[in-house]
């Protein structure tokens, strides 16, 4: 078992002809992933790592019966990216395209909550489930199917934390990257309430960082709702007030949104928080022996 | 992208917003012209990117006391001689940061007999993932200072990202701040300015604070503040224009040239890394290591595309902060992989002649061939395998320099 994406995932790749959508669609094919078309508008006919190409995503999912869409298409052209996926009726849409205008995203989410719509994303490495389905840029090597969810606003420090879970010798159910952007579609909580569902679920690392509010209100679900253990991280604990560090969404702004309040929050709530980023994976291994 | 005071008034203006008339001067002559034209009082305010300049203070006197950032004169000669005073010296405020700004820039402003003083903005609400007005009858006072201590003084509005306010909305406001009779017509038109100003232009803060009732029953914006969602700048060529190069760290501003994520802090231990995420929890690790002995020098993600150039570039950056005394660079290599990396890290290290202690921390993909790399470059370069091991290396690398 595992959340979201499985070997039943039947993918579209959003700007499979770009440079990125070409890339990566090799490597999910070669992991094993169920890429079933790509979308490039002015280019359908032609195949990418034999994946076949359409010039719009209805017609894509008319064809093969797409239900899980990836987006690489440049940043200027994502709102009306992921809102063709939705009119298609494609119920999950996972972005990985960084710098789309905030606002952009803000109106997108408007729409794709009255639809129903799920995204992950904007600015994110996708999502994995380990040995069925990789949909999204992260190196496959590093998962091995196992028992642990990961949810994270950061990229490489998630590919850290699923290696140190890999070299620990247990494994990932499914891990998320939600994004680092201000407004994002999948937050902590939404990830949280689909873990603690999960069967296989044993245990939750989630990854978090400076901005916003969204590991204060993950910390209110987990007192509230969460019986399985929760490990946390929060990157920023060194970072300067009122400075954008790297993602659109990672900055304390007013005084408010700084790593020790979002520590605080998730200790009082019950997660076990790793001081070092060293620790992430044995942290889990605690909170799960406790 | 942050810009001035009087860029933001003429912006708002532009949206029919009323502002007080006055003009922005970089020299004392510019100040002059612009003083005659104005009655008095007038008041004179230095212009730069950072808030609390009226008890914020510059390092020159006037009349003996030492000149703060806002200052309302009694003519126009006064208002031209403190405009000249401020002009090419340093301001402090609270928001500024001790070394403060250079004031390169001044507005002049004629002055307004208040009423009453309110605030109204726009901000962007991450947890609603919409854009929300905010007004409150008690202005001046930090939005900030005014959440914390008293919420419930606070009317909020929410709106649509791309629509801005509805008519209704803005007049729910106005009347809720107490803008009634003759004022409720002209303040829900400013908010409705206020809402389409922000989405029209993809900001990410709209501020005005103070708005003031004048005397005379004008609704006008007596201070204006505006950043803008760099995100959506490609698509509005003319803001572009009102960035002030001189207000940014010229570092960072370098680094942006080249696409990399560059913010300069004040620790000894240079960083490159990739993915922002693991670059902040590189600069935590340094000084959870040490104790708190040893900070970061900066924060800098060299992206997913790191080739034998960017690293250069990156490393180049790095070096200009004279403080630095170790460079560690952590590297998760997913899509990147890390032979090309270690082959960036050693083209780098030769072409600028690297004399502080280098250590290196490659994982993933290709690690094996990167680390050999490394390992056969005659250069010395100090190997490290997991995160903490390169933290602790780079802590003792730096001490051991400082000796």
């Amino acid at each position: 078992m595992s959340i979201l994406v499985n070997k039943d995932s039947r993918i579209v790749v959003q700007g499979i002809t770009g440079g990125a959508g070409k890339l990566h669609t090799g490597h999910m094919v070669q992991y094993g992933t169920n890429v079933v078309a790509g979308v490039t508008p002015g280019r359908g006919g032609e195949k990418v790592h034999g994946v076949p190409v359409f010039d719009t995503v209805t017609e894509a999912v008319e064809k093969t019966g797409a239900n899980c869409s990836l987006i690489f298409v440049p940043a200027a052209f994502c709102r009306d990216a992921v809102l063709e996926a939705a009119d298609a009726g494609i119920p999950l849409v996972v972005t990985i395209t960084e710098g789309i205008p905030t606002l952009d995203v803000a109106d997108v989410m408007h729409t794709l909550r009255v639809k129903g719509t799920r995204m992950i994303g904007p600015n994110c490495p996708g999502i994995i489930t380990p040995g069925e389905a990789k949909v999204g840029i992260m190196p496959g090597y590093i998962h091995r199917p196992g028992r642990i969810g990961i949810l994270s606003r950061s990229g490489t420090l998630t590919y850290e934390a699923v290696w140190q879970i890999t070299n620990l010798g247990e494994g990932q159910s499914t891990c998320i990257g939600l994004g680092g952007d201000p407004i994002v579609g999948t937050s902590f909580v939404d990830g949280l309430e689909l873990f603690e569902k999960d069967p296989a679920t044993a245990g939750v690392i989630m990854i978090g960082e400076i901005g916003g509010t969204a590991e204060e209100q993950a910390a209110a679900f987990i007192r509230d709702h969460m019986k399985k253990p929760v490990a946390a991280f929060i990157a920023g604990v060194t970072a300067p007030p009122g400075k954008r560090m790297g993602h659109a969404g990672a900055i304390i702004a007013g005084g408010k949104g700084t790593a020790p309040e979002k520590m605080a929050a998730l200790r009082a709530a019950g997660a076990l928080v790793a001081e070092s980023p060293a620790e992430i994976g044995a942290t889990m291994m605690k909170a799960l022996a406790r | 992208m942050k810009i001035h005071e009087f860029q933001a008034k003429a912006i708002l203006g532009r949206y029919g917003v009323a502002v007080p008339k006055g003009g922005a001067a970089t020299n004392a002559s510019e100040a002059v012209a612009i003083a005659r034209g104005l009655a008095p009082p007038i008041a004179v305010k230095a212009q730069i990117h950072a808030g609390g300049r009226g008890k914020g203070t510059l390092d020159v006197d006037f009349r003996g006391k030492p000149l703060h950032g806002v200052v309302l004169c009694a003519s126009a000669d006064e208002a031209a001689e403190v405009a000249g005073l401020m002009l090419g010296h340093t301001l402090v405020t609270k928001q500024s940061g001790p070394e403060g700004k250079k004031v390169q820039r001044v507005l002049l402003e004629q002055g307004t007999k208040i009423r009453s003083e309110l605030y109204l903005g726009v901000v962007l609400d991450r947890a609603l993932g919409r854009p929300v007005m905010m007004g409150c009858a008690e202005g001046g006072t930090s939005i900030e200072e005014l959440a914390a201590e008293r919420p419930e003084a606070i009317l909020k509005e929410k709106m649509a990202p791309k629509r801005g306010i509805e008519g209704f909305q803005s007049r729910r406001m106005a009347a809720g701040l107490g803008l009634r009779g003759p004022l409720l017509a002209p303040a829900a038109k400013l908010i409705s300015s206020l809402g389409r100003a922000f989405v029209d232009l993809d900001a990410s803060l709209a501020e005005i604070n103070p708005l003031v009732v004048t005397e005379d029953g004008a609704v006008m914006a007596l201070d204006a503040k505006i950043n803008f969602d760099d995100n959506a700048l490609f698509r509005h060529p003319e803001l572009t224009e009102l960035r002030d190069l001189s207000e940014e760290h010229p570092t960072e501003a370098r680094a942006k040239e080249h696409d990399l994520s560059y913010v300069s802090m004040d620790g000894t231990i240079g960083c490159m890394v990739n993915g922002a995420g693991l670059a902040m929890a590189t600069m935590d690790i340094i000084k959870h290591v040490s104790g708190g002995r040893c900070e970061p020098a900066n924060f800098l993600d060299v992206g997913g595309a790191a080739d034998a150039d960017r690293v250069t570039e990156a490393m180049r950056i790095i070096l200009e902060d004279g403080k630095v005394r170790t460079i560690l660079v952590n590297i998760f290599g997913g899509i990147v992989l890390c032979d090309l990396i270690a082959k960036g890290i050693v083209a780098a290290t030769r072409e600028l002649g690297l004399k502080v202690p280098l250590v290196v921390r490659l994982e993933g993909t290709n690690v094996e061939q990167g680390r050999e790399i490394l390992r056969t470059s005659g250069l010395r370069i100090i190997p490290a395998t997991t995160m903490e091991d390169a933290a602790r290396k780079a802590v003792a690398a730096a001490g051991e320099v400082s000796r």
